[in-house]
């Protein structure tokens, strides 16, 4: 359970007990079998659209193919009974495995992928699984009856239990993905989804929880496509697989509001009984009409409130009071001393023979040097001399194509960004990457999680790192609203909150003014006095003159000079790979 | 024996590969101008193929407007005549909606608003293609020609294995290649062409030199449909359509640009012609049913193993 969670959590679950009893009791009134089929409907589009809004909504991976799930939930209990007479209770859960197997067959090679190419990969399973069943002949496949057993199969001459288990089913939805939301995957996932960089860097091992989330998406998807089959007896590859099925989850999540567990019931309460009511009294001169409700109901929200209903009536009246402080019952830890030993300067950081290559352009080139544990190392050098590359290599964003670097003897090549992470080294941006939506604290939370910490040392990990920094008063506010002064401390903490052994800081300081400058060398200055060992790109030499132990020059690629600061701003190379030739020469002249 | 309906069915599959590849290549310039240049994620442009076709349709069979031409010229001439009316719907709903979420309002955010772009097209696509249920009926039709059921023979070339070329499909051929040439030639040397590629590829930086970019944008939007629209239209004349064909395409053109390389005109001719060999082929060996999900596993790899295409310099930065 993630800080403040807890009791925001109790709240979402009585209103959830509070509108599916509401629900239930206006099912009692409704006489129709038509509109008790639209009540039906609802909370089985709903739990659709919870699905999608896991992968989709909360982690940002975006699927335009979630049919594929609900299709094969929907053809496994249809076969099921047609071929093995089991029963569609059990069909449901065994169109559950499938679903969740076929998410991990279909993420594998599909989360390779990112952004809009993810988007139109997705888009093809689900029309290529309809081409293959309309080949194997199954264009409509309608459940044989079994009146002996009415129970164990799902047949009610009572249209109102449909709707009651629709509900249950709904509500089991809900409830994972309150739990989700609540919870390190939750945080994971919108971590993500703003950032996927910034988070891998932060130690979140990306690539498992996007495959998680699609695991469970695609499970519940296709427990939603079950039931929807049981309820309908009839199922053809168009009305399971087809792009409608897919659109239906895209838009009422949309509609309702994204990345909220409240969305996607929104959007199927107001959606659902509006097109299917247009369908039934307008259908007949107006085939269609459904989808053209749908199409006008997104391109209005995206345009109105892109993050769907829910959101914008929150915003307007439901404005949350200030976001609570951190409680100051928590205890601030001062950081774990370091042994006398590590301070004598036993290298940290070896680094040999580095070298990475963009084509012919050698972005680094048998670059070495070290670390001493406790030491600053500053590296400075021109635009385009491969710093922010090295630091890339080192954390393991891009590959090496030479050379070797070791962290206390272990080698840190070939790992994974978030595998380096949790190693002990931890990583600032030259442009800031945070999660501009989650609180601040939230933001730092997400790297003590990324270094494996439970929930409690996560909050106090965090907590910790925000007082090491100085911004334990803005911890509600959502990052978006910070300065830079104070994004490039949040970025700092975030780093900290993983108790790193090494930090790589790619310039900290930039686009700072002088007096917030002073204020961050401050902090590094006593991150120095705790024993944390830094290596710093930065391009303002007084800053660096006053931090760094020592510096390292890049140029090309190439190391050009190592030394003690005094000693390498006269190195007569270093001069002239900033200034250039002809003003050394005037100079000597 | 055997061996003459080998060769017959290999010859005829790479006739009608480069011929029906051409019109592909035609069909996906239009997105190349779009999703490759502009970087506009459209769903909808499989809605442009679809207008296209329709357009041609009550031109020539429907409205019988271009009837005077007769049914050997008619239905190509109404299929180029197809692109001014998806021009201009084209750059409307680039005006009121597209804008809105592209080009210079959404440069330099997080994702370049491909978000919004997939959700508003989306939406487009949902309304074009139900509305022409509504508009259109969903009886398939099909663009009245002779041609389409006439060939030109080739050979015996083997034994008795004979070439068959379809005259509708020849046609159409020609006909897309020069209209692939003509746009490539506008677009690379006209003054016209070279506002739009500069707007397309940096909005910001075109407007500093003083291009109209939103003018820009909406004409290459516009252009985009109304290419792809010339490819519906002729593809009209020897297939049967309805108001949902433009699904069956969107992930060919897809698939083409993704293959040809981002960014490049040709590039999206290529690979959208290659794209049409490859189904061609696979017509060899699979049922017919299956055609379409070999392109959609196509098009899987090609985003896999290549996102940056086969003809591409540069790849999406991951």
């Amino acid at each position: 359970m993630r800080q403040g969670t807890g009791r925001q959590l109790r709240r979402n679950l009585t209103a959830l007990a509070v509108v599916s009893v509401a629900y239930l009791v206006v099912t009692l009134f409704v006489a129709n079998s038509y509109y008790q089929l639209i009540l039906t409907l609802v909370p089985v589009w709903a739990l659709f659209g919870v699905s999608w809004n896991i992968l989709s909504g909360y982690g940002g991976q975006l699927s335009f193919g979630h049919a594929s799930f609900f299709g094969i939930g929907a053809y496994t209990v249809t076969l099921a009974v047609v071929y093995w007479s089991l029963s569609p209770w059990l069909g449901i859960l065994l169109g559950m495995m499938l679903g969740g197997l076929a998410a991990i067959a279909i993420g594998l090679p599909t989360f390779r992928l990112r952004g809009h190419y993810f988007a139109l990969s997705m888009l093809a399973y689900p029309l290529a699984i309809l081409y293959v069943l309309q080949y194997l002949g199954f264009q409509e496949v309608s459940m044989p009856m079994h009146r002996e057993h009415p129970v164990v199969f799902m047949e009610f001459s009572e249209p109102r239990l449909y709707t009651l288990i629709a509900v249950c089913l709904l509500v089991g939805g809900v409830v994972v993905s309150l739990v989700i939301e609540s919870s390190r995957f939750g945080l994971a996932l919108l971590a993500i989804r703003q950032n996927e960089l910034a988070a891998e860097a932060a130690g979140i091992n990306a690539r498992l929880w996007k495959m998680r989330s699609l695991v469970v998406s695609g499970m519940m998807a296709a427990v939603a496509g079950g039931f929807y089959a049981r309820v309908l007896v009839v199922v053809t590859p168009d009305s399971v697989f087809g792009m409608l099925v897919s659109a239906q989850a895209v838009v009422v999540t949309l509609f309702g509001g994204v990345a909220s567990v409240w969305g996607p019931l929104i959007g199927a309460a107001i959606l659902v009984p509006l097109a299917e009511t247009l369908q039934a009294e307008l259908g007949t001169y107006l085939p269609g009409i459904q989808g053209v409700v749908y199409g006008i109901a997104i391109i209005a929200i995206m345009l109105r409130s892109p993050d769907g209903l829910f959101w914008t009536i929150r915003d307007r009246w439901f404005r949350q009071k200030a976001s609570t402080p951190i409680p100051d019952l928590m205890p601030v830890m001062t950081p774990p001393a370091r042994p006398a030993s590590a301070r004598a300067g036993a290298p940290l950081l070896t680094v040999e023979n580095l070298s990475r290559a963009f084509g012919g352009l050698k972005a680094v080139s048998a670059v070495s040097f070290s670390i001493a544990e406790g030491e600053i190392l500053g590296i400075i050098g021109p635009n385009g001399a491969g710093k922010t590359t090295l630091f890339n290599v080192l954390n393991g964003v891009l590959s090496a194509d030479d050379g070797s670097a070791q962290l206390a003897g272990q080698p840190m090549l070939g790992r994974k960004t978030f595998e380096v992470c949790r190693m002990g080294v931890g990583r600032t941006f030259q442009v800031v990457r945070s999660f501009p939506r989650l609180p601040v604290l939230d933001n730092v939370i997400v790297g003590a999680y990324g270094a494996g910490l439970s929930d409690r040392d996560a909050i106090a990990s965090a907590v910790r790192a925000l007082h090491q920094v100085g911004l334990q008063d803005q911890s509600g506010v959502a990052a978006g609203q910070l300065t830079n002064k104070q994004l490039r401390l949040m970025e700092l903490a975030r780093a900290l909150a993983g108790s790193p052994r090494l930090l790589l800081l790619d310039e900290t300081l930039a686009g700072l003014a002088r007096e917030e400058c002073d204020n961050v060398l401050e902090v590094l200055a006593q991150l120095r006095e705790q024993g944390m060992t830094i290596c710093i790109i930065e391009h303002t030499m007084h800053a660096m003159m006053r931090l760094a132990d020592r510096f390292v020059v890049l140029d090309h690629g190439r190391v050009l000079a190592t030394g003690l600061p005094r000693a390498v701003v006269e190195n007569t190379s270093v001069i002239e790979a900033y200034l250039g030739k002809k003003w050394l020469a005037r100079q000597n002249a | 024996m055997d061996l003459e309906i080998l060769i017959e069915n290999v010859l005829n599959a790479v006739t009608a590969g480069i011929t029906i590849g051409c019109i592909y290549g035609l069909m996906c310039i239009g997105l190349g101008l779009i999703f490759g240049i502009m970087r506009i994620v459209n769903f909808a442009q499989g809605e442009f193929l679809m207008l296209g076709m329709f357009a041609s349709f009550y031109l020539v069979t429907g409205g019988k407007v271009l009837a005077f031409l007769g049914p050997y010229w008619g239905p190509f001439i109404g299929a180029i005549c197809a692109a001014p009316a998806v021009f201009v719907g084209g750059a409307v709903l680039h005006k009121f909606l597209i804008s809105r979420v592209s080009g210079l309002r959404t440069a330099g955010s997080l994702d370049e608003g491909h978000f919004g772009q997939l959700v508003v097209t989306l939406g487009i696509s949902l309304i074009l293609q139900n509305g022409g249920q509504i508009v259109f009926g969903s009886t398939p039709v099909a663009v009245r020609t002779p041609l389409s059921s006439e060939a030109y023979l080739i050979g015996p070339v083997y034994g008795a294995a004979t070439v068959f070329l379809n005259k509708a499909k020849l046609i159409a051929f020609f006909v897309a290649i020069l209209v692939a040439i003509v746009l490539y030639l506008t677009l690379e040397y006209t003054r016209l062409g070279k506002a739009l590629r500069a707007a397309a590829d940096n909005p910001t930086a075109a407007t500093y030199m003083g291009i109209e970019v939103d003018t820009a944008y909406r004409i290459a939007f516009g252009l985009g449909a109304g290419i792809t629209a010339i490819a519906g239209g002729l593809m009209a004349t020897y297939i049967s359509f309805g108001p949902f064909v433009g699904f069956d395409y969107v992930i060919i053109m897809y698939s083409g640009v993704v293959l040809g390389g981002m960014g490049s005109i040709l590039g999206a001719f290529w690979g959208g012609l290659t794209v049409g060999f490859v189904q061609q082929f696979s017509a060899l060996i699979l049922p017919p049913q299956l055609q379409n999900a070999a392109i959609f596993v196509v098009f899987l790899m090609i985003v896999l193993l290549r996102p940056q295409g086969l003809f591409g310099r540069s790849a999406e930065r991951a």
